[in-house]
């Protein structure tokens, strides 16, 4: 399809800008001036709402498809959450008013959402205080280490590792790099859990903490969790847990309860705001008291009179780290989404995207291997070796899913499963969908036999099909202008 | 069941025999009994109807009506109809990271013609796909000078985001990096200072254009002597800005990052917004954050691809450039869109629109006795004035006026209990210019 800018026509104009109603036109000296007008396209309205109706008709997206993408939740992003988060009262208010004196009396439905959200997510997950400043789960794994960071600095314990499992996302490591850590890896065991034994043999003086996905990236839930907990916690090292996979164990166990000292949540995956094509979402922080006074300020808090503040008066704070109050609108539509769904709601959540992931294992255990055979969480991975020792591999696989209209599942991920294929098909969709996608998984094995040089020219019915990719990082092409 | 699940009793039942279990519970024999919650004590489940009253009454709570002045990095623009549209299209707001690239180019391309807009406002050569939002893009910026010239010394000039100072200083307190900052003088930067300060050992000088004063600037002359030293310049520009002002790229600088709420985004009380980061094709590989590349499929046919994907987390691990998952999609194609419709002579005609109402305020504001308006450098659609009076009484009293006037500065800038930035954008009409002017007259002139 042709670029914005190819549809461009000198002369046409998309919006009409209100006039300047001022008797006078200001010109700037020539040295503070650009040279040329910035080169952006001259299209209609008309234009713009069809170039990009059109672009939008070649995603796929949970609105359209079955998504069942492992570790990222796509779950349905109920309407209502858009409606309540582009309410004027809520999307004009300015950032820097509640920091002028008496501007906090403008802005109190704003802070009591933030200030409920905090107390909702706390019971939610066990933990003490929350923070909704952190814009993205990697954000909050960062806000999380450098509070770790603070509690050593001020008991003047000498740390210099964080632990990670070799199965863990990899913004994990990459978080324990850039606040200051060396990461050490630790293997998994035969049933897919941490490998107690090896991790025995990490754990120094020198161990500042542990970050661990519960359920983890295999789906399974390590039974001996507290036996981790206790070990790190013996060494005053702090468990950090990665909320990725919160959407399992609602109302089955809080990270709180078992000993984590820091958590992030993920909204965008648990709490259903929606993913956005990669982004907005928020990852807001969760500690218990040994982490609280290192929370990053400001602070949202009520006064006696009921009047909510921001609180900056927190000298062993990490300080800023972000510009404001975290993702409003999005903390909005979650804050919206768990006051309809309620305890029961919540829990429900949980139980039925484990129960639909546990069917669709079962199902087609007998099909692809699986990489930890066993009853599984809000996941399930599976290995295409045997379809690949056919000259099928997962990505085959997951462009003949795409011709089905069905949204692969995460291929290659986690690591330390070959031919991986991570499967969520999450609490909302129903059993006819999931029917449909196990019968086009049974097809597509049965093609590998058959025929599986077809999956070679696959997918045939999207306007693109196999990139190359090589290219693409070698004649490095990224800016339209560049081209010309 | 509503909440959104589908499964009914009997299919639920249907699906534990399959499994091969006779209940749910037994789906969690991992979790042991002892890890129970000690407490769930959540509210109970409302209908759509239910919340609806209890958020519109919060909603309530947000009193809004206030004629706003406000700026210091965000500002009140308007926002066409049809870029909520668009943003609103499911295809576009349920979707996730463009992992499958078939059936995500309606993302990717969006994220491409996204870059190349940022290129064409910047006048930068490459762009990211967005980050969180300016203040944490600084802090990417910092690091990645930091990476490529493999220094340690930052110098900030005191006229840039003083939010964004703390940030970048928060990410790196246990880091080896050290800092310098620089007052302004005259409101812009200290050439002198900043002269004196640059070395050898630094990575990059960080400034601001316009800075948080609002006064605009031409930098050329401090990233030639940097650049001579092997500084890297990073500026951070407030982008409705460049529909008038030299670009970035016209004066040299190596990495620009900023804020892009101005393009379509709403103020949001904070976020979302979009932080965006064009740099140097040469230093691309050392850029954080997805980028977006053109290729061809395997019939030949052009399409978009995430490409540079060895520098990320999801393959480098601890090794990557930034710990950072995603961009903020959305955001960009918000801002995309706006600045499809506004265009090149729509931009031009905004920033233009902008600067004159700022200074017609400026220039009225001038005759009040008790204000003195900073005159030293031109300035854009913000502004710095001092007063005969504390600056947060008076906007306290403007607030009673019906006024959000400005932000008083005593709270980042020690001694600067007097003064205030004041921002004026095309939302503003003539009428609420002069009854702003008159108000303040009456406060300090009683």
């Amino acid at each position: 399809m042709s670029l914005i800018f190819e549809k461009s026509v000198e002369g046409r104009q998309g919006y009409r800008n209100p006039p300047s109603d001022v008797p006078l036109c200001v010109e700037l000296p020539d040295n503070l001036k650009r040279a040329t007008d910035c080169p952006l396209p001259e299209v209609s309205e008309l234009d713009v709402v069809r170039h990009f109706t059109r672009l939008s008709q070649q995603n796929y997206s949970v609105d359209t498809q079955f998504y069942p993408l492992g570790s990222c939740t796509m779950k349905y992003n109920p309407k209502f959450t858009e409606r309540v988060a582009q309410m004027p009262e809520f999307t004009d208010i300015h950032p820097l008013l509640p920091q002028l004196r008496q501007g906090e009396k403008f802005t109190q439905g704003s802070l009591q959402v933030l200030y409920e959200m905090e107390q909702l997510l706390s019971e939610i997950t066990g933990m003490d205080h929350f923070t909704m400043q952190p814009l993205a789960g990697a954000h909050g794994e960062l806000t999380g280490v450098m509070m770790m960071a603070a509690y050593h600095k001020a008991k003047g314990n000498k740390k210099k590792y964080i632990i990670v499992p070799d199965s863990s996302h990899g913004t994990n490591p990459a978080t324990s790099a850039i606040a200051g850590y060396e990461t050490l890896t630790v293997p998994s065991d035969a049933s897919g859990s941490v490998n107690f034994e090896e991790l025995k043999k990490h754990v120094t003086d020198e161990t500042a903490g542990m970050m661990l996905t519960s359920p983890n990236t295999h789906g399974v839930f390590n039974s001996d969790i507290d036996k981790i907990v206790d070990l790190i916690h013996s060494v005053d090292g702090l468990m950090y847990y990665d909320g990725a996979n919160l959407n399992a164990v609602m109302g089955r166990c809080r990270p709180g309860d078992i000993g984590f000292d820091a958590i992030h949540v993920n909204v965008h995956k648990t709490f259903a705001t929606p993913h956005g094509g990669g982004g907005p979402g928020a990852g807001p922080v969760g500690v218990n008291k040994k982490l609280e006074p290192f929370l990053p300020i400001s602070r949202v808090e009520m006064k006696a009179d009921g009047m909510f503040f921001l609180n900056y008066d927190y000298p062993d704070s990490i300080g800023y780290i972000a510009s404001f109050y975290g993702n409003f609108g999005i903390i909005l539509r979650a804050y919206a989404y768990i006051l309809m769904l309620g305890k029961q709601g919540i829990k429900d959540v949980s139980d039925h995207a484990v129960l639909n992931a546990n069917y669709i294992r079962e199902r087609l255990k007998s099909v692809y291997d699986l990489a930890y055979d066993r009853i599984c969480m809000h996941e399930c991975v599976f290995s295409a070796l045997k379809q690949s020792s056919r000259g099928v591999q997962a990505l085959d696989i997951a462009k003949y899913l795409i011709d089905q209209n069905i949204h692969p599942p995460t291929v290659y991920f986690p690591l330390t499963v070959k031919e991986a294929m991570m499967i969520e098909p999450t609490e909302t969709e129903s059993k006819e969908t999931m029917d449909r996608f196990i019968d086009v998984m049974i097809q597509a094995d049965k093609l590998s036999q058959s025929n599986p040089e077809e999956f070679h020219f696959m997918p045939r019915t999207m306007p693109i099909s196999r990139p190359d990719e090589t290219k693409a990082a070698r004649e490095i092409q990224t800016n339209y202008f560049n081209q010309l | 069941m509503a909440n959104y699940i589908a499964n009914t009793p009997q299919e639920i039942q249907d699906m534990l025999k399959v499994i091969g279990v006779s209940s749910i519970d037994d789906l969690f024999k991992d979790i042991k009994p002892e890890y129970q919650p000690q407490s769930f004590n959540l509210p109970e489940g409302r209908s759509e109807f239910e919340v609806f009253q209890k958020i519109n009454g919060l909603a309530a709570k947000n009193i809004s009506g206030l004629i706003s002045f406000m700026g210091g990095g965000y500002y009140d623009h308007y926002v066409p109809a049809a870029v909520l549209s668009i943003i609103s299209r499911g295809e576009f707001y349920t979707a996730y990271t463009p992992y499958q690239p078939e059936c995500a180019q309606g993302t990717l391309q969006a994220l491409y013609e996204y870059q190349s807009s940022i290129c064409a406002l910047t006048g930068m050569e490459v762009s990211n796909a967005s980050l969180y939002d300016g203040g944490t893009a600084l802090y990417e910026a910092a690091m990645m000078a930091a990476r490529i010239t493999k220094r340690n010394k930052i110098v900030m000039d005191g006229g840039v985001s003083p939010v964004s100072r703390k940030i970048l200083r928060t990410y790196t307190n246990n880091l080896h990096y050290e800092f310098a900052e620089t007052p302004v003088k005259h409101g812009r930067c200290d050439r002198e200072q900043i002269d004196k300060l640059l070395d050898k050992d630094t990575a990059a000088v960080i400034l601001q254009n316009p800075n948080f004063f609002g006064a605009i600037d031409n930098h050329s002359d401090i990233i030639e002597k940097a650049h001579a030293l092997g500084v890297l310049v990073i500026e951070s520009v407030y982008p409705v800005s460049l529909g008038l002002l030299k670009t970035p790229g016209e004066m040299g600088v190596d990495i620009v990052v900023g804020e892009g709420q101005s393009l379509g985004l709403s103020l949001n009380f904070g976020g979302p917004y979009l932080g965006f980061m064009a740099t140097k094709k040469k230093y691309i590989r050392k850029m954080p954050g997805r980028i977006v590349g053109e290729t061809v499929d395997q019939n030949g046919k052009r399409c978009f691809v995430n490409t540079l994907q060895a520098r990320e987390q999801h393959i480098r691990r601890e090794k990557a450039t930034s710990n950072i998952c995603t961009n903020v999609s959305l955001c960009a194609l918000q801002s995309l869109v706006y600045l499809s419709l506004l265009g090149k002579q729509g931009l031009k005609e905004l920033a233009q629109t902008n600067l004159n109402k700022a200074e017609f305020l400026r220039q009225q504001l001038e005759q009040i006795n008790g204000v003195e308006v900073k005159r030293s450098t031109p300035t854009f659609n913000e502004f710095t004035i001092s007063m005969s009076k504390d600056a947060s009484d008076v906007v306290e009293e403007m607030i009673d006026r019906g006024f959000a006037a400005g932000f008083p500065l005593g709270q980042y800038y020690k001694g600067m209990e007097n003064y205030m930035i004041v921002a004026v954008t095309e939302k503003r009409t003539r009428e609420e210019i002069e009854s702003y002017v008159k108000a303040l007259k009456e406060i300090l002139c009683r």
